[in-house]
């Protein structure tokens, strides 16, 4: 699995707001027969960082849109701050947009461009070149503001596109792909200061990516969607960890899906026989539909782990290396497990030589049956 | 290290015939162009120059004195009929090229904007007059202004008026309207150019900011269209301030502009230093009328923010 970028929480546990800012009901968009958003439904807190994830085409864009009177659902209805937006242009809506190519007005320079919509309020005296400069500050740009937007790096740009809306003091920024055109590198650094620039000014953020790492890493909770349906809305650990169905599992990184066969249903709990790993009692996910008499349980590569010599473990399963891939400070390897019709991907870090098993040995992997979530196929 | 050192010298020869390839570009290019550039040399640069040396010369019936004199510029430029003559063409193309870009202007915008699937079809159906010849469009021109003309005998038919007007037709506003005419489409092509070119999420990131649709097309639309704006005046302004069929066909005694006295210099007249150093004189205060006209849209675009 790639290098996962890890973000310091300055305020991880903060209490959060259960107030609603963004109330979307029903909402279905329609172009002829195609629906670009079928009937989501979804609420998102005041204060929160919240980010839609998915595929291109799934409708995220469009519902991020549709927030900002960009688009209008074609049944539904959407509300901001408890006051529905329907009839409400673009131009008066309490949002507002970082827009994926920054759309910095290239004939203006840093300070006209982030003043652009001050402009028409007519602030008295200096106000607006603090909230300027306030807002320069609070994205590092400090001393550029009579820079030409030709004159700025994608990073810089970037920046300016946020300190424009920003100045607005909006109730809701939305964020459409605000960092798929930056290189990874500074993808990361903006990923961590985008997070620590939403604590620090406690707007609601509402992102849109296709990112799974970012939306994890920034998110204090995400909707996945796909096909203009919201499969599952829940934080990144959640989300991560108990995916509600096989296409969630697999759009946030690698899973590994063992067939299992259901001995026991009862109310909060599975029971369940795998091929592989025994007979197991698992958490039942509240939206699961019994798929026969069959489930799909599924294991994250890195929560095997590879036992060493004599090391035992209180489940374990065995098998053979039949492929490596080396990643830096991780390893891919590939083991296939006598019974399983597909071999397990396992992530191992570096410091114990997993980089060094040749193909062929014969292993076996520790695993923690919390592990293996059931879930929708 | 010593390995990268042996590796040099037959870099370094690939690198210097890279070079010499491209010392020759300037000389292919000169080659692309070539039979454009003779062209325009010889049918454009060397007529230039003989005008302009005629205007320093006299005339004597049919020869040709030689010697250098000033006079015929004293008398383009003091002689009331010339500089009447000179002022009505530059009053005549500016208001022009005014009313030009500003009916162009529309058009051009909803083709770009609300045109849709079928932009190509609206341009297509803007090029459609210069099917027929431009002295059959002035002709008809004619006859919608002239004395028993589609105008006068629609609006006597509406009982606006009771006789026939006379103020239409053969004056510099038949002239005017002629022109505008016939010009607009070559406004409407640039302006429409410069519109497509407008980046419409940044008309969004204008709404998104609080504007309406008027304040966005005042700060980010029209301030992003200018070049097509001074294009598309310059390239009603120059040639219409030379031109010489509409005035002779629609302007009459009134309408008449400085190209019609160059033609008469060069023929009726036969004052060919005279006609050479009116021309002179128009082709200077053409390109310094078309620079001030950059100038000033060039001013308000950054008055606009």
């Amino acid at each position: 699995m790639p290098e996962q970028p890890r973000i310091e929480r300055t305020h991880a546990d903060r209490i959060q707001s259960e107030r609603p800012m963004i109330e979307i009901r029903s909402v279905t968009r329609s172009y002829g027969a195609f629906r670009a958003l079928d009937d989501a439904s979804l609420t998102i807190r005041e204060g929160e960082f919240f980010s839609l994830l998915g595929p291109s085409g799934c409708g995220k864009t469009t519902l991020l849109r549709m927030i900002a009177g960009f688009d209008n659902p074609t049944s539904g209805s959407i509300a901001v701050g408890g006051q529905s937006m329907e009839g409400i242009p673009a131009n008066r809506r309490p949002t507002n947009m970082v827009f994926q190519s920054y759309a910095i007005f290239p004939h203006l320079n840093v300070e006209q461009n982030v003043a652009y919509g001050l402009k028409r309020l007519k602030l008295r005296g200096g106000e607006e070149k603090r909230r300027v400069e306030e807002a320069l500050a609070q994205v590092s740009l400090t001393g550029l503001g009579k820079r030409l937007a030709t004159e700025l790096s994608g990073g810089q740009r970037q920046r300016v596109a946020l300190a424009r809306a920003l100045v607005m003091r909006p109730k809701v920024l939305l964020l459409d792909e605000p960092l798929s055109a930056l290189d990874k590198k500074l993808r990361e650094q903006m990923q961590v200061e985008l997070r620590r620039l939403q604590q620090a000014v406690g707007i609601t953020f509402v992102l849109v990516t296709h990112d799974q790492y970012e939306a994890l890493a920034m998110s204090d909770r995400i909707a996945v969607m796909f096909g203009g349906k919201i499969a599952q809305v829940a934080s990144p650990k959640e989300i991560y960890q108990r995916p509600v169905n096989r296409q969630v599992a697999d759009f946030l990184g690698g899973m590994n899906f063992v067939k299992a066969e259901i001995v026991e249903e009862n109310g909060a709990s599975l029971i369940v026989d795998t091929l592989g790993f025994g007979r197991i009692k698992t958490d039942k996910p509240k939206a699961f539909v019994r798929n026969g008499g069959g489930a799909t349980l599924g294991i994250r590569p890195e929560r095997l782990r590879v036992l060493w010599d004599n090391a035992t473990a209180k489940f374990e399963v065995a098998g053979k290396v039949v492929e490596r891939h080396y990643f830096g400070e991780i390893t891919h390897l590939i083991v296939e497990i006598p019974g399983l019709e597909k071999p397990l991907s396992v992530t191992e870090t570096n410091d114990f030589g997993a980089d060094d098993i040749p193909v062929g040995t014969s292993i076996r992997l520790a695993y923690d049956p919390e592990a293996l979530v059931a879930m929708a196929d | 290290m010593t390995v990268a050192a042996e590796g040099l010298p037959p870099l370094r020869t690939t690198r210097a015939r890279r070079n010499a390839l491209l010392q020759s570009e300037p000389v292919q290019g000169f080659a692309l162009i070539s039979p454009t550039l003779l062209y325009a040399l010889i049918l454009l640069v060397l007529p230039i120059l003989v005008v302009i040396a005629h205007s320093f010369w006299t005339q004597h019936y049919l020869t040709i004195d030689r010697t250098f004199t000033l006079e015929n510029y004293r008398v383009a430029l003091t002689e009331p009929i010339y500089r009447d003559l000179l002022w009505r063409s530059l009053y005549i193309s500016l208001t022009v090229s005014l009313f030009t870009v500003v009916l162009a202007y529309p058009i051009a915008y909803f083709i770009s904007f609300h045109g849709g699937r079928h932009k190509s079809l609206w341009l297509f159906l803007i090029t459609i007059p210069f099917w027929t010849s431009y002295l059959l469009r002035v002709m008809s021109w004619k006859v919608i202004l002239g004395y028993n003309g589609v105008l006068n005998s629609g609006l006597m038919g509406l009982g606006i008026i009771d006789e026939p007007s006379t103020a239409l037709l053969y004056n510099s506003s038949a002239v005017i309207i002629t022109l505008t005419h016939a010009w607009a489409a070559f406004a409407i092509l640039p302006i429409f150019v410069s519109l497509e070119k407008v980046d419409r999420t940044l008309v969004e990131a204008a709404t998104d900011l609080g504007d309406d649709p008027l304040r966005s097309f005042l700060r980010v639309t029209l301030p992003l269209s200018a070049p097509g704006i001074i294009s598309a005046a310059l390239i009603v302004m120059i040639p219409t301030v030379g031109d010489y069929v509409t005035p002779k066909l629609v302007g009459g005694k009134d309408g008449v502009m400085i190209a019609n006295t160059i033609q008469a210099q060069f023929g009726k007249a036969a004052n060919w230093p005279l006609g050479a150093a009116l021309s002179v004189t128009t082709m200077l205060i053409v390109s310094l009328m078309a620079g001030a006209t950059v100038l000033i849209i060039r001013t308000l675009q950054r008055m606009a923010r």
